[in-house]
């Protein structure tokens, strides 16, 4: 055992009082297969119950020797790195099984047919999301022509023109509130204006759209906000001090030079809505047919059709399913990609800030 | 600031020679006023689109509070209401329980544990987190993790249903499916986990390095320095973090609507097959049918929820806002 041999060493050596470099490790594996022994013998083995009593286990031994071997103080150190550690771990479990989950399910149905069928007539099995995905392009796309200019001139105007004003105050505070509107209340929002304006009961692809620009909006003002501040202010004095106006200044020196983050903040912006489903579920709707008019009559977007896919299913139910997934797969491709997207760009053209 | 200066300087009163008067009316100057005027337009076009979204929301919550119970489609509103603002707090609270020490545990992680070279790709993997849509979280809940879950369920009730307070939380029986709210809860914890992360590790991150440092030279051990230099100075960071993800948790429809089966009830039975819905759940999955004043009551419930999230988040802003004045510990 490691206690006699550490402890047979003369005092003087610099390793006295501390265990092996790889105890942790050796006493991980062993607490692993005596408690996989242990559960054996009762009937209870299974992977999840191994795991989590093996490492109880390995926690308390490895608490035990540290604290006989080393010293309460680094013991209690050696606990906190483990749970840490071990937290983090916890933490991929979900994200790899949830990737590996859409994965293998959606790849079922991720064909030719899938994009170029919508689900017009469509009873069993075949159909396809093109209708949705035509959907989700047009809905994000008018949400993000609304939110970009109305979030960029903000951003200007809190960054270059009131920097302490009371109305800047006011409009930071209330961005940070509006952060906060849970999605299914932006969609309320966005219906109850349709309902007052076109009568009650009015899906349209405009109204997601007016939905997704409040949930859009916040973010993109924090980012580019972000962004300019990034800008030195000596580029501004330059251009000032050369006699160039105050709006060329902004148009020509601020916003080419902090163009990149603005792009990121935006791309960004745009996958956090795109996979928003609640506020498009009550304003869009959901269609079977393909629908490229924002102005009139339901329109399918991706996540409201991967929800009813699964939610409401017919019969037989497997194809509905492996559709839900492939949906799910499309949608999940599209927001990495899109961050992707967006990190590449700040990284690639990220002013150098000195730091 | 420097550009206020510069603006400060041009529009003074006391350069009066005929060049610069002209100057100043010229066009160039137009060109200002309008920039300007579209700049603070849309800032205050955020203004009116929020006193909108409150107004909307209050108005058509009216009719459901004034109208005769035996009128609406839901019966009498608070009755109605309570529940699920009742399944709304509970479900946010349980995913608070699960979230906040294993973010926190994770930032720590990133922020001081890792190896230097891998921190920043191991935050990207947790902000991975952040960028899964919400129904997909609702297919892996609905479809992994609540079978997953189900044998531990039976073993919780199985061995603590009887106790007497543990009784409360996990009698039987048990949901044949696992789709009860502690599964719910525990996607909510999955979907807030990144942002508590991300903020903890910003606030982790901006610990004075003089602080860790003179901890560590008086010969503190690594989590004694943790305790004694970074988590004194990121609590009030901390703590809003973990507001604005409970304001993200109140509000989350799709991943109840999907996994959680639900019932229009009170009770802290973590297990069984009745459970209290939330309010952003129930309006997921009632809306479609609703009709008439229906539709004004969800709204209404719609409206309890925001001022819910409302008062969580200003809160945690306040709290942010505080803590910028006295952070110049460095």
């Amino acid at each position: 055992m490691s206690v006699t041999t550490s402890s047979s060493l003369p005092s003087e050596a610099l390793t006295a009082g501390q265990l092996p470099k790889h105890t942790a490790i050796a006493m991980l594996v062993v607490a692993v297969a005596i408690t996989a022994g242990v559960l054996a013998l009762f009937g209870a083995a299974g992977p999840a119950s191994i795991i989590i009593v093996g490492a109880l286990l390995f926690l308390v031994a490895m608490f035990a020797l540290s604290g006989a071997v080393e010293g309460i103080r680094k013991a209690k150190d050696r606990m906190a790195r483990y749970v840490v550690t071990g937290f983090f771990i916890i933490a991929l479990f979900p994200l790899v099984s949830l990737i590996w989950q859409t994965i293998a399910k959606g790849l079922e149905r991720m064909d030719a047919q899938f994009f170029s069928y919508s689900m017009r007539n469509v009873i069993g099995e075949g159909g396809g999301a093109v209708h949705a995905i035509w959907g989700t392009l047009i809905v994000t796309g008018i949400a993000g022509l609304i939110s970009v200019p109305i979030g960029l001139f903000t951003a200007i105007y809190l960054v270059e023109y009131s920097g302490r004003g009371r109305l800047a105050a006011a409009i930071r505070f209330f961005v940070d509130v509006m952060t906060g509107i849970p999605s299914i209340v932006a969609g309320l929002f966005a219906y109850t204006l349709f309902s007052f304006v076109f009568g009650p009961g009015t899906n349209s692809g405009f109204a997601g759209a007016i939905a997704l620009s409040v949930l859009m909006i916040p973010t993109v003002v924090r980012s580019v906000e972000e962004m300019l501040r990034l800008v030195p202010n000596e580029l501004r004095e330059a251009s000032y001090a050369l006699g160039v106006p105050k709006w060329r200044t902004i148009a020509k020196v601020v916003l080419p030079t902090a163009l990149a983050g603005i792009v990121t903040g935006v791309v960004l912006s745009v996958a956090r809505v795109i996979g928003e489903t609640a506020p498009l579920l009550v304003t869009a709707g959901i269609t079977s047919s393909l629908n490229v008019n924002p102005f009139a009559d339901p329109m399918a977007t991706l996540p409201v059709f991967v929800y009813y896919q699964y939610i409401t299913p017919g019969v037989p139910q497997d194809p509905f399913y492996a559709r839900a997934w492939a949906g799910a797969l499309t949608l999940i491709l599209i927001v990495m990609g899109l961050n992707a997207i967006g990190r590449l760009i700040a990284w690639k053209f990220a002013p150098k800030t000195g730091r | 600031m420097s550009t206020t200066d510069a603006e400060a300087t041009t529009s003074q009163p006391n350069d009066t020679t005929d060049d610069l008067t002209s100057l100043r009316h010229s066009r160039r100057r137009f060109g200002d006023k309008v920039f300007k005027g579209i700049s603070s337009g849309s800032g205050t076009l955020i203004l009116v689109i929020l006193a909108a979204v409150a107004t909307f929301l209050v108005g058509l919550s009216i009719p459901a509070l004034t109208a005769d119970a035996e009128d609406l489609q839901y019966g009498e509103f608070w009755s109605y209401a309570l529940p699920f603002a009742f399944g709304t707090v509970w479900a946010a609270t349980l995913a608070m329980v699960f979230a906040v020490p294993v973010a926190i545990g994770i930032a720590l992680f990133i922020s001081h544990y890792a190896p230097r070279r891998l921190a920043q790709g191991l935050g990207y993997i947790i902000d991975l987190l952040a960028a899964v849509p919400s129904v997909v979280f609702g297919l892996w809940g609905i479809n992994t993790l609540a079978p997953m879950m189900r044998p531990l369920y039976v073993w919780l009730a199985d061995n603590f249903g009887e106790l007497p307070v543990l009784g409360w939380f996990f009698t039987g029986p048990v949901s044949g499916t696992g789709r009860t709210i502690l599964t719910a809860a525990l996607v909510l914890a999955v979907m807030v986990l990144p942002i508590i992360t991300a903020i903890s590790r910003e606030v982790f991150l901006q610990t004075p390095r003089l602080h860790e440092e003179a901890s560590l030279a008086l010969g503190a051990t690594r989590w004694e320095m943790i305790r004694q230099a970074v988590l004194p100075f990121g609590t009030p960071g901390i703590v809003s973090a973990c507001m604005l993800g409970l304001g993200r948790a109140l509000g989350e429809t799709m991943a109840i609507a999907m996994v959680l089966s639900p019932a229009a009830v009170i009770h802290f039975e973590l297990l069984t097959s009745s459970n209290p819905n939330t309010i952003a759940g129930n309006i997921a999955l009632a809306f479609p049918e609703a009709f008439g004043l229906g539709i004004n009551q969800l709204i209404a419930t719609g409206l309890v929820l925001f001022i819910i999230t409302l008062a969580v988040n200003m809160t945690a802003r306040w709290v942010l806002s505080r803590r910028k004045e006295f952070s110049g510990a460095n």
